[in-house]
């Protein structure tokens, strides 16, 4: 296994890192080490996150955009200067083009009901078509299909190839001059795969349609730059990035956030109100009502200095070498079948995978008891199961904080796995 | 190891050899999925008046579930549907014991295999495998006492 993990180049230091995330130290099931490998699902927070949290409350917590005492004004200027934070994260072109909400299933929701009520050119109607594919997490599922049903348009699918990437060969047929929105993901939560984005948008721009992409999975990951996406929408979440839970981010397009219909009434996003009619607010205003999270926001503004401060291209190039290292030692284990691409290539760092006929409720117990955390189930990506014929898969996910060591530990459990169950 | 308190050999044995698997004629028909993990099992009833005639099943899911479907079938088959239900109901009560619940003689009397399942119960996320098969069973004698299949 030393052999292996030679030359393994572009390794952050881990143990400098793991310093910073407390969890780390814990121990499971009589004093084994905590080995985390689910933070496709929700990652580990950094102290420097639940410092930024217990600051915000301890010293400056008010409800903001109202008071004008010292401390409303802080906590205003902590939760617009998180925007800001965020802005800058993503390249957005403008900080309004940043609207917070609670996670990026709101977030999909959101541009979802806004198209379903807008005025044309951006409505969806029962003559027209709605596409995405067959590789989505449920909450970029759910939602259009929702949508379709309330409207009437039709829901179109890419489908997936064997080796777990989409299947564009059709793509002419499946993005028409009907299409108004194109929702897909950036990187797959279940099989890894990064998608081609510039195919895509460049179809979808061709017929007017447009594009909104999960990047939820690419966020914490790589670098994210909306202005070199060229999307219309781009959905994440905070807490897959370093951040606390309950706050998520949609960002559109400037001039469709001004057209588009705000979805949530409430506070906050009106500018005036009579018994008669309302107007709205400006973005990003207009789309978040009621008190924010603010709390939240300002740790995922923590989040994000913590992210840039190690920088997202040594974070994508320690997570390239850590799935290349876990790829190659996984298909050392008897039994054992990836799902998804089998190569490091246009590929993030989550690896689901079957062994034998070992069902993964069964291998995730085991793997638990030697402190192996490891998500099993169907990972909120059904289809993707069907399309393969397996009822669920084993997912180990890495990040900044995860090391070579803690891949052979992984290994190390699945052959006492199948020894258990041999 | 703790490990073993759940992967009972009783358990590992029904999961490797199980009874009665496979579906047959039957009154009535279930579906029933465990959304959180993907767990799913067809199971159908048989009845001869108030007699279980049979409990046939076909499902996918890890072996605490497929195990607990075929103590179901070696249980129930054949079994009155009071005394059926007296199992029903003492099963459900183990596996919601959060692990506090030693079976003594009387309930192992009536439960057989299936109180090998009793460090199922220490593990929140896998009772309701455990209990997918005996919900689905429930759900399906309702439906076939409905339709009046059964005198």
């Amino acid at each position: 296994m030393t052999d292996a993990r030679q030359g393994l180049t572009g390794l952050l230091d881990t143990e400098a890192i793991r310093k910073d995330f407390p969890i780390l130290d814990r121990t499971v099931h009589d004093g084994k080490k905590v080995v985390y490998l689910d933070s496709a699902a929700t990652s580990q927070k950094p102290r420097q996150v639940l410092d930024a949290l217990n600051a915000y409350y301890e010293r400056h917590n008010a409800n903001v955009h109202r008071g004008v005492y010292t401390i409303a004004e802080e906590a205003t200027a902590l939760y617009e200067g998180a925007r800001d934070k965020v802005a800058a994260f993503i390249n957005a072109p403008s900080r309004d083009e940043v609207i917070f909400t609670k996670n990026a299933s709101e977030s999909l929701n959101l541009v979802a009901n806004m198209l379903g009520w807008a005025d044309e050119p951006y409505r969806v109607d029962r003559d027209t078509e709605i596409v995405t594919t067959e590789m989505e997490h449920h909450s970029n599922i759910v939602p259009w299909q929702l949508l379709a049903q309330r409207t009437g348009a039709k829901l179109k699918w890419f489908g997936i190839t064997d080796d777990g990437r989409l299947d564009l060969s059709n793509i002419d047929e499946i993005i028409t001059e009907k299409t108004k929105i194109v929702s897909f993901t950036l990187v797959s939560n279940i099989l890894g795969t990064v998608n081609p984005v510039e195919q895509i948008i460049r179809r979808a721009q061709q017929v007017g349609a447009l594009v909104c992409i999960d990047a939820s999975q690419a966020a914490p990951h790589m670098v994210l730059d909306v202005q070199a996406l060229q999307a219309d929408f781009v959905a994440f979440t905070g807490h897959k990035m370093v951040g606390p839970t309950g706050i998520g981010v949609l960002w559109g397009r400037q001039e469709l956030l001004e057209d588009l219909p705000p979805f949530l009434g409430g506070g906050e996003m009106i500018e005036t109100v009579s018994m008669h009619s309302s107007t709205y607010a400006p973005a990003p205003h207009k789309f978040e009502a009621g008190t924010p999270p603010i709390a939240q926001a300002v740790g995922l503004g923590a989040a994000v200095d913590y992210l840039t401060s190690i920088g997202m291209e040594k974070i994508h190039s320690h997570e390239k070498a850590i799935t290349e290292y876990a790829l190659k030692r996984l298909l050392e284990v008897p039994d054992l079948r990836i799902i998804g691409p089998t190569t490091a290539e246009d590929r993030g760092a989550a690896i689901s995978f079957t062994l034998g006929d070992i069902h993964p409720h069964d291998v995730g117990q085991v793997l638990d008891e030697q402190g192996v955390a490891v998500r099993v189930g169907h990972h909120c990506a059904r289809p993707v199961c069907l399309r393969y014929g397996i009822p669920a898969t084993t997912r180990a996910s890495f990040y900044l904080y995860s090391t070579p060591a803690e891949v052979d530990a992984l290994v190390d459990g699945l052959e006492h796995v199948r020894n258990f169950f041999g | 190891m703790k490990l073993d308190s759940m992967y009972q050999e009783v358990i590992l044995d029904h999961y490797k050899h199980p009874h009665g698997r496979g579906l047959r004629d039957g009154d009535a028909e279930v579906h029933h999925v465990n959304p959180t993990c993907g767990d799913e099992i067809t199971l159908r009833v048989k009845y001869d008046g108030e007699t279980i005639a049979d409990v046939s099943y076909e499902g996918q899911g890890c072996s605490i579930s497929q195990a607990s479907a075929s103590v179901l079938n070696e249980l129930l088959v054949g079994k009155e549907l009071s005394q059926a239900q007296r199992i029903q109901d003492a099963f459900l009560e183990l596996m919601q014991s959060k692990g506090q619940l030693e079976p003594d003689d009387a309930m192992e009397e009536v439960l057989e295999d299936a109180v090998a399942f009793a460090g199922v119960s220490k593990y929140p996320a896998r009772v309701k495998c455990a209990l997918l098969s005996w919900m689905a069973w429930k759900d399906a004698t309702a439906k076939a006492l409905s339709e009046g299949k059964t005198a």
